[in-house]
């Protein structure tokens, strides 16, 4: 056991050596920054990037193109195929650029080898391209029973350090240390982002989560900074919740929370259990935003292997995602053209995939999202 | 006659669509999978449609009706806008916000007169670009099949800036006798006319693009243009990037133009080498071209010329502006009109019988496109 452990830290330490000059380094300095400072916008049309990812997400963005033709909205893909097999940095640079070049991309969730020495590929991305905040909203669906109802909440949680900064070492044989990093700029960063979302989309209250009362100094300081920063916002209620209790209040009574802003792992398990509440993985939608870029993805990143070919997956989550997407890109009428059809499909006329207790497949509700948006196109 | 065979003609059109949809529809049932890029919204297509000046209206007369023809789902908004006939020009604001409306037209050429009168240094064409922001001009040298030229099979793109550059409409003369024109640069504006000629190679499955300059000279000027393509370039690995002097490329291309596929470069070099070019694989009648802003993507004809000689005789070329209809089309995702109507008009020149007089022939407009309709 010990001996594995040992020979894949041995291999990462290579694998670090190589990839560092190549990635870090060389990356940094120019995908870092957009080629130029505007979207592939050319005569009204965007270029995006979709990078297709594994499991069902080749399936489900074949569908969001699909949909996207139907509707009209000047949207072209750039397929850049990524998964777990191409964790090359070969792959990731062409992954890079292509985002670097169009500014907004799609995205099928990588799968991640567990016991594999390489860093994560979502993760690579998120930190090459600076995408500091993931942000999903969970709201409950009529057309969906869930436990709860009336659930709506923002949760934005830092993307880039803390527990993912892939700082792992094992200093005396048998003992690892796994470093989760906290700073006071990114901590600043994200919690200007939470209130800013608040105020823009006119929402009461940011609570912050957070396990201060064990890690006093890491949590303490991404505490202090939300302090700091919810000073700026008197019309925004500030307030803040230690992670533990804040799952059992998620899972009794969820109605409490609006805006969540948190460090990375707990973020990570609380869009989880939200999503859950939803629906589950296959309705919600998610982003990973930056200063430059936005990378549009499910709202949990599961990849939904084992529905992989069986034409099962619910294409929700990542339409609602692509919505998000047009409006981002200012195609505001094509965005809401196709929302309020995925929802009409969703809460109206109920065709509903497995994962909902539905009969239909994912071919189904795309037809009655196509049919739906047919009379919308007659400009 | 004529009447009941165009019906007959539009019918069987319809039906293929029909056929077409169908067969469309029972492969897409299934594991979805990604299909080509076509877009089947509901709705019909507005666009706009300034004839211009010279033959523009004659042309356009026959684009409409091969559209028509072909059951193209489009409709179009047209303005007569004119430099030269300025009591007949339709009110400039009115045709700027159709066309920001509407995001996509067709145009002719609008003439301007040589001379300055002492009112505004801005041509009528140049102000549509500048207000519109339409930087990027593309033109598409392409090698018609069956009409023999002094090079076969061409196959390459050029793409211009057009709002910066030589056409800034600076002029003035600081004493008499000695007049500046300047002649402006800017990093902003190279970058982004080089990221679009990159973005178009990707697109469209270029290999290659080169830039055209003349950094030996204007050192500072163009030499801030080549830089920035560089600096662009950087994030295209998979597109080959190489430079070239505008002296040499003009050699290059009369004597050795198959070795180009994208070109990208400031305004007047981007002027000269369209005409250039044009002239390489049949003139002003058969390339098309395009203008792209952000939000607008005007189509007309590559080479811009009215050809206001040949205004009523009837005689003039459609095919470059057709081409640029069909590539309109495609722009608005409906490529199944456009191929169609494009297999017409390359078979129609293929088999040679009907060509217009700048073809070697001797058909009228109107019997070429009959010649077309009849193809469709």
């Amino acid at each position: 056991m010990a001996a594995s452990i040992q020979r894949s830290l041995q291999l990462r330490k290579s694998l670090f050596l190589r990839l560092v000059p190549q990635v870090v380094s060389v990356q940094r300095g120019y995908v870092a920054s957009p080629a130029v400072e505007k979207f592939a916008k050319y005569g009204g049309r965007n270029t995006v990037t979709a990078l297709t990812g594994d499991g069902v997400g080749p399936e489900l963005l074949a569908c969001v193109q699909k949909v996207f033709r139907f509707a009209g909205a000047p949207v072209v893909f750039e397929e850049v195929e990524v998964d777990a097999n191409t964790s090359d940095s070969e792959y990731l640079n062409k992954a890079l650029l292509s985002v670097g070049r169009n500014g907004v991309a799609i995205k099928g969730n990588i799968a991640t080898n567990h016991d594999s020495s390489q860093v994560s590929m979502n993760v690579k991305l998120r930190t090459e391209l600076d995408l500091f905040a993931n942000v999903i909203r969970c709201k409950s669906l009529p057309g969906v029973s869930t436990r709860h109802g009336n659930i709506d909440m923002i949760l934005i949680r830092e993307n880039t350090e803390g527990e993912y900064t892939n700082l792992e070492h094992e200093n005396v044989s048998g003992v690892i240390e796994s470093l989760k990093i906290i700073t006071e700029a990114n901590s600043t960063k994200i919690a200007k982002y939470a209130f800013e979302y608040a105020k823009k989309y006119g929402r009461k209250k940011v609570t912050a989560v957070h396990k201060a009362n064990i890690m006093k100094l890491g949590d303490g300081l991404f505490l202090n900074c939300c302090r700091n920063v919810s000073e700026d916002y008197p019309d925004i209620e500030f307030n803040d919740m230690i992670i533990d209790n804040a799952s059992m209040q998620m899972v009794s009574r969820p109605q409490q929370f609006d805006v969540l802003v948190m460090p990375n792992l707990y973020g990570n398990i609380l869009s989880n259990i939200a999503t859950g509440l939803v629906g589950g993985s296959g309705v919600v939608g998610g982003v990973n935003i930056g200063e430059d870029y936005a990378v549009f993805e499910m709202g949990t990143r599961n990849t939904g292997m084992k529905l992989k070919g069986t034409n099962t997956a619910n294409p929700t989550g990542l339409l609602l995602a692509s919505c998000d997407m047009l409006d981002y890109l200012g195609h505001k009428k094509y965005g809401s053209l196709i929302r309020e059809a995925v929802l009409n499909v969703l809460n109206e006329k109920r065709i509903h995939t497995p994962d909902l207790g539905g009969q239909s497949s994912t071919t189904d509700v795309i037809q009655a999202i196509l049919d739906d948006i047919k009379p919308g196109t007659k400009a | 006659m004529a009447a009941s065979m165009t019906s007959g003609v539009r019918s069987t059109t319809l039906l293929l669509q029909v056929l077409r949809r169908g067969i469309h529809q029972s492969v897409s049932k299934g594991v979805p999978t990604a299909a080509e890029n076509v877009s089947e919204p509901a709705g019909r297509h507005v666009v706009t449609l300034v004839p211009g000046d010279g033959v523009g209206p004659e042309m356009m007369g026959s684009v409409q009706e091969i559209f028509k023809t072909a059951g193209v789902p489009v409709d179009f908004e047209e303005y007569f806008l004119s430099e030269v006939q300025s009591a007949q020009s339709a009110d400039y604001e009115t045709v700027l916000e159709s066309f920001r409306k509407n995001g996509a037209g067709l145009k002719g050429i609008i003439s301007s007169p040589h001379t300055f009168k002492g009112t505004e240094l801005q041509t009528l064409n140049m102000k549509i670009r500048r207000d519109l922001d339409l930087y990027a001009n593309v033109v598409l040298v392409k090698s018609l099949p069956g009409y023999i030229t002094r090079h076969d099979n061409l196959d390459f793109v050029i793409i211009r800036e057009q709002t910066e550059g030589e056409y800034t409409a600076l002029e003035h003369e600081s004493v008499p006798g000695v007049v500046e024109s300047l002649k402006i640069i800017t990093k902003a504006k190279s970058k982004r006319i080089a990221k679009f000629a990159f973005d178009y190679a990707l697109r469209h499955n270029r290999n290659k693009v080169t830039a055209v300059h003349k950094a030996n000279i204007m050192k500072l000027a163009d030499g801030l243009f080549l830089k920035s393509c560089e600096e662009v370039a950087q994030y295209y690995p998979s597109i080959q990037f190489e430079t070239m002097i505008i002296d040499n490329c003009c050699m290059q291309l009369v004597s050795n133009p198959h070795q180009f596929d994208v070109m990208v470069m400031p305004n007047l070099y981007g002027n000269i080498i369209d005409n250039l070019a044009a002239g390489l694989v049949g003139g002003a009648g058969v390339v098309p071209g395009e203008s792209y802003s952000d939000d607008t993507a005007i189509f007309e004809q590559g080479a811009r010329h009215s050809f206001a000689t040949a205004v009523g005789k009837n005689i003039a070329n459609p095919t470059a502006v057709l081409l640029a209809g069909c590539n309109m089309l495609r722009h608005l995702c409906l490529e199944y009109h456009a191929n169609h109507i494009e297999e017409a008009v390359y078979k129609v020149i293929k088999d040679g019988k009907v060509r217009t007089h700048d073809m070697g022939g001797y058909a009228t407009t109107a019997e070429f496109t009959t010649a077309i309709v009849n193809s469709l």
